[in-house]
């Protein structure tokens, strides 16, 4: 039998470095497995990074890490086939230290990520899957890789096995998401020159913005878009539920063709030149698609246990929370020689106590309320539209009268109600 | 008990490298490190080799710090220990300087445990030329034998080793004194799925790290840029060959088409004297 470790992560995203990175920094005897060539080569986000959850586990990451650019303009274009409302907000205060987020390129920045983990002494096998949890008496007791010899053994086994954890589903934790509670996202990298994305959104050396996409860039399936400023690259993606692809009978790649040629995103990408093509599970489901997240010996932590915050795009940094809340609770463990679930349970108390809780119980039900109700996506925003361009254009009739023409197109009184009773409704899921 | 060396080279990966157009130079950003995929299979012989008869693997490299990922690669597949000679006095070298350089780190490597065996790749795929292992060979005045497809017997006690060299019709079985040196062809063997023990140990592994001060008898003059005779003169990008032609018609008459042509541009197929 190979040696024991004191935990295993099998995983490393945000969720299972930042969780072998605390782990080994608080003395425990860390392994942490990876399928991809390397961290980050197989990991896949549209690319923001959260400073204050980043900084949780390394304080002033921001002055050594491959970041992209610090954000200090966030946009939201409502979007039609020929027109966009868009609302923003810039503001310079992101634009110095410390920093609100940043733009980030996964491949680069999980691999410096991880480097940081080695050097607090996690021990990192790439290339390498874990097929299964060894199980014995009910309890995890270690992981089987597919290598040859390739069983290895652990007092916890944290899986930060991602989107599909397979892991977590095959110990009963949780069951295959169904299209309604996993999105999926393709997007591009495009190479474009750095002086050309500075002038084209408006930014100075070492800013950046990102761009959400409501609207016509999903051609009103539930989901969003978005187009974000790296140093020589612009990320375009596009995700939505897989529901919304079934229904509507859109391939995924169609539709980032679509929003790539939409007059609202064209000149933004002109002449620019795909480098990359990437495509990734969200999960989308929520607090209600929740499964079990501790077990005896074992803890689920980041996308793996559904933890992404779907309205405000935030995944990265739950995760990165989770993973960190895991460590602690690990050492906790250690320290008490006790790996039981009972022990272990530390970690969900603290986890949906805090923000990430809050959070996830805050939108519990707003992805099935848009899923369930397409008309926002669908009517609404193109409504907003029109009674933007109604109410902008001067055509010499009075604005009396521009407001009885957008109130006419709202529809009939019983319309009204149902868009009054909509809005209500949106609200009560967000608030 | 045996004690193999292989010599290994951390490239860039050539399948997806990009080259700069203004110079025409190997744009090394633009492509990952890796173990170059010869060497892998001079590794997988030696762990084989002694798995089969016992002793120890050595690998050795020259090249900057990172390569330490090339050598915990083979610790991967298998080696027991690593050597990475790296200094700034080793840079630019040509195959003349690098064969120098890596016998002045074997015959250290000598001293505290005699080598019987050394294995190399074929060549390098980012260099292509298949000169550091002869030249190894030559300096340490020991039997070079190239395209090694097959290893019959390696036999310590009475002081050879039998191997295959492949040829195009055909191999050649030799017997060589030994110590001597093999470069081996990808042929010889099929580098399996390392072993999760290897892959730990790998990951723990740190490797000797010597510098050129940590060598003896080494002539400066012989190191590096200095020590490289080889001028690249021009470097550039062959362009892509233009569409051909498909002949048409029975076999005859595509035959006739074809002689007519080759008669047409018969100066292309004479040999020019030099001048």
């Amino acid at each position: 039998m190979s040696e024991k470790f004191d935990a295993i992560v099998v995983g490393a995203g945000p969720a299972g470095i930042s969780c072998a990175h605390d782990l080994a920094k608080g003395g425990a005897n860390v392994l942490l497995i990876e399928r991809g060539e390397y961290p980050g080569s197989k990991n896949v986000m549209g690319g923001v990074l959260y400073r204050k959850m980043m900084e949780d586990i390394i304080p002033e990451f921001y002055k050594e890490a491959p970041l992209e650019r610090p954000i200090v303009e966030q946009r939201f274009m409502m979007m039609e086939k020929e027109s966009a409302l868009t609302f923003s907000y810039k503001g310079l205060e992101w634009a110095k230290e410390p920093y609100n987020n940043f733009t980030v390129l996964r491949a680069k920045f999980d691999q410096w990520f991880a480097d940081k983990a080695v050097q607090q002494g996690a021990i990192l096998i790439n290339e390498t899957v874990v097929l299964e949890c060894i199980v014995e008496d009910g309890r995890v007791v270690g992981v089987r890789t597919d290598r040859p010899d390739g069983d290895v053994y652990a007092d916890v086994v944290v899986l930060a096995d991602g989107v599909n954890s397979l892991l977590a589903q095959s110990l009963g934790f949780h069951k295959e998401y169904k299209p309604n509670e996993v999105a999926l996202a393709t997007m591009e990298v495009l190479k474009l020159d750095k002086k050309i994305i500075e002038d084209r959104f408006n930014l100075e050396d070492n800013q950046g913005c990102t761009i959400e996409l409501f609207g016509d860039a999903t051609k009103g399936i539930v989901g969003t878009g978005f187009l974000y400023t790296n140093k020589d690259t612009l990320s375009l993606g596009v995700g939505t539920l897989l529901s919304g692809l079934i229904k509507h009978k859109i391939k995924p790649y169609e539709l980032l063709e679509y929003v790539k040629n939409h007059p609202m995103i064209r000149p933004y990408i002109q002449g620019s030149e795909p480098q990359e093509y990437l495509a990734h599970l969200i999960p989308e489901g929520g607090y209600n698609s929740m499964g079990k997240i501790v077990g005896d010996g074992v803890i689920v932590i980041g996308d793996a246990s559904q933890l992404v915050n779907a309205i405000h795009r935030e995944g990265s940094n739950l995760a990165m929370t989770s993973g960190r809340l895991a460590a602690e609770t690990v050492l906790l463990a250690k320290e008490a020689g006790d790996f039981s679930e009972r022990m272990l349970d530390h970690y969900r108390v603290k986890l949906l106590d805090g923000f990430v809780g809050q959070d996830m119980k805050k939108y519990k039900d707003s992805t099935h309320h848009f899923e369930k109700f397409p008309q926002y996506f669908e009517q609404y925003i193109p409504m907003v539209n029109r009674a933007a361009s109604q109410m902008f254009t001067v055509d010499g009739s009075s604005k009396w009268e521009k407001q009885k023409k957008i109130m006419k197109d709202l529809g009939s009184t019983k319309e009204k109600f149902k868009l009054a009773r909509d809005i209500y409704r949106a609200w009560k899921v967000v608030k | 008990m045996l004690h193999i060396v292989a010599c290994i080279k951390q490239v860039p990966d050539t399948k997806i490298i990009k080259m700069n157009p203004k110079t025409n130079t190997m744009d090394r950003r633009t492509a990952p490190a890796i173990l170059n995929p010869y060497d892998a299979h001079a590794v997988e012989e030696a762990v084989r080799i002694r798995n089969r008869y016992g002793g120890t693997v050595s690998v050795v490299t020259m090249g900057p710090p990172p390569a330490v990922k090339a050598i915990k690669k083979c610790i991967e597949i298998g080696a027991d220990e690593g050597y990475l000679i790296t200094d700034r006095r080793f840079a630019g070298a040509d195959t003349l300087a690098t064969s120098y350089a890596v016998t002045k780190a074997i015959e250290k490597i000598s001293k505290t445990n005699p080598v019987d065996l050394i294995i190399c790749g074929k060549m390098s795929i980012d260099g292509d030329t298949g000169q550091v292992g002869p030249g190894i060979a030559r300096r340490l005045d020991i039997p070079p034998l190239t395209s090694v497809n097959k290893v019959v017997e390696v036999n310590q006690e009475k002081g050879y080793a039998i191997v295959h060299r492949k040829f195009e019709d055909g191999h050649e079985v030799v017997q060589s004194t030994l110590p001597c040196l093999l470069s081996v062809e990808k042929t010889i063997n099929e580098v399996p799925y390392s072993t999760f023990p290897n892959m730990l140990k790998a990951a723990k592994y740190e490797p000797y790290i010597w510098s050129v001060d940590d060598l003896e008898d080494v002539d400066i003059k012989q190191l590096g840029l200095k020590g490289s005779p080889t001028i690249v003169s021009k470097v550039w990008t062959p362009s892509k060959p233009e569409g051909g032609t498909i002949f048409e018609g029975n076999a005859k008459e595509q035959v006739e088409q074809l002689l007519s042509i080759i008669l047409e541009k018969k100066e292309l197929f004479t040999v020019k004297e030099e001048s």
